[in-house]
């Protein structure tokens, strides 16, 4: 036997230096980081990992679900009986109009069977409730107790009695997590209900929305509503979203718009999750003028849900 | 280890696995829905850097990332948010643990804070550059909050390492 076949034991440990550790650690970090913020890669790595913290995230909800039910349980008799009231009142109010809207409906339906238009759009809804405003403090997002299971989609609409509150995007198993209008990146097509005046609305991040890219010179007013209007396929024409606040012309070639959501967006509990069923047509490309035949075949293949949701 | 240099009283050496649970449970502590409370604060940051000050051979920059990306994912913010600024954290704890155990409690407290302050600002940062808005300057109010529990925390995290105190001839301390 030699000793050649000891290995020698290391005195010291080898290994990278703490700098170059933090220099890897903190490059991936930024790699993850325009990943997911710029690219949106790293949302199946995401929902993967989700399964880990699933457990301790139900565990920790408790406390909050505790104090929710509590004051449910607390709330006086005078109270209820109140509110009780209040909903008989409105019960009537509301069937009268429903009484009226159904025999709308059908003669609108009627008409546009006349006009040989499309059928109007189908809807399907999901009543939720908002659970808690989400941790993140750099967005305005909330967490509803309705998820994947109930049926509840990325791209949906969400809104409460009064109009449009925000729209879903990212869902857990039973729960998903929305983005208001005040969001800053959140951004929604509307137009004007007065004179059917096209634009795109975004949120500023202060409670306030801006409509943006409407020129200088167009006849917009103060008072002004604005309602979706449902080119970008996702939410359903016609939904109330805001009110013109302020309108300053003097600054640029676009007129600076500020405006009020309708909405009581960031104090609603009760909402409703509201999707289309059917989406409109494709919008034509570029290509199906070269290709008719083909793109059209193409187009009937591939499932029309889904699409521009993304 | 001893609880801070001037001290002589000798601790047991730490053990692994409480190091983790508790660093679980503060995981668990921020996942707590608490809407938009300013000054709640942020658990896991600082068990993180309690325990890379006390023990930086077992915790270091890995627990950091991996801790982070689960806050990240929890908390619905961007991935690699947390785990940037933790990582940042126990580089800044670790290298610090030499210079920070020799104050008592109450004076590491005020090591921590300016680490505390960093790693929120070093968010801010990110965020901003992203694009969120600026979320006000009540957001820092939960390092305060956080800085102001270290002393507790630090009895609460080494009460597994006291051993009683039974003094003879041979073991004096």
């Amino acid at each position: 036997m030699t000793t050649a076949d000891y290995k020698t034991l290391p005195v010291f440990r080898r290994s990278l230096t703490a700098k170059v550790r933090l220099l890897i650690f903190v490059a991936v970090s930024l790699a993850m980081l325009v990943a997911d913020l710029r690219f949106r890669y790293l949302e199946e790595l995401r929902q993967g990992l989700s399964v880990l913290t699933y457990p301790l995230q139900m565990l920790a909800s408790q406390p909050t679900d505790f104090v929710r039910n509590a004051s449910i349980y607390f709330a006086t008799l005078a109270k209820v009986q109140l509110e009780n009231a209040e909903l008989r009142r409105n019960q009537t109010d509301v069937a009268e109009r429903l009484l009226r809207f159904e025999r709308l409906e059908e003669e609108n339906t009627a008409l546009r069977q006349l006009l040989a238009m499309a059928g109007k759009v189908k809807t399907q809804g999901v009543a939720a409730e908002v659970l808690y405003d989400a941790p993140d403090p750099f967005t305005r997002k909330v967490i509803l107790d309705r998820g994947a299971l109930h049926g509840v989609e990325p791209g949906l609409a969400v809104i409460d009695a009064r109009g449009v509150v925000g729209q879903v995007t990212r869902i857990y198993p039973i729960q998903s997590e929305v983005t208001l209008l005040t969001d800053r990146d959140q951004a929604i097509p509307v137009q004007i209900e007065r004179n059917q005046l096209r634009g795109v609305m975004f949120g500023t991040g202060h409670g306030k929305l801006e409509l943006r890219f409407v020129l200088a010179t167009a006849d917009v007013r103060p008072g002004d509503r604005l309602v979706t209007s449902g080119l970008d396929g996702v939410f359903i024409p016609g939904l109330p979203v805001a009110v013109i606040e302020t309108v300053e012309r003097d600054t640029d070639a676009f007129a600076r718009i500020a405006c009020k959501p309708i909405a009581a967006v960031e104090q609603s509990t009760r909402v409703l999750v509201l999707g289309r069923q059917v989406l409109p047509p494709p919008r034509p490309q570029a290509e199906a003028a070269a290709k008719p035949g083909a793109e059209a075949q193409d187009r009937a293949r591939r499932p029309a849900r889904g699409r521009n949701r993304d | 280890m001893q609880l801070t240099n001037r001290s002589n009283r000798i601790l047991l050496p730490v053990k692994v696995w409480f190091v983790y649970s508790s660093l679980i449970v503060a995981l668990g502590l921020d996942y707590v829905p608490t809407g938009r409370i300013p000054g709640i604060p942020d658990w896991v940051a600082l068990v993180l850097a309690f325990w890379c000050i006390r023990e930086p051979r077992v915790v270091s920059m890995g627990a950091g990332f991996f801790f982070g990306v689960l806050v990240d994912i929890g908390q619905g913010a961007a991935m690699g948010q947390h785990a940037l600024a933790y990582v940042v954290l126990a580089y800044l704890a670790n290298d610090l643990s030499r210079r920070v155990l020799w104050f008592p409690a109450f004076l590491q407290a005020l090591h921590a804070l300016p680490m505390l302050l960093a790693v929120q600002a070093l968010m801010v940062v990110v965020r901003l550059i992203a694009g969120s808005e600026f979320p006000g300057w009540w957001y820092f109010l939960s390092s305060f909050t956080g800085v102001l529990l270290w002393v507790p925390l630090t009895y609460l995290l080494l009460l597994p390492q006291f051993q009683p105190v039974e003094r003879d001839e041979n073991r004096p301390i």
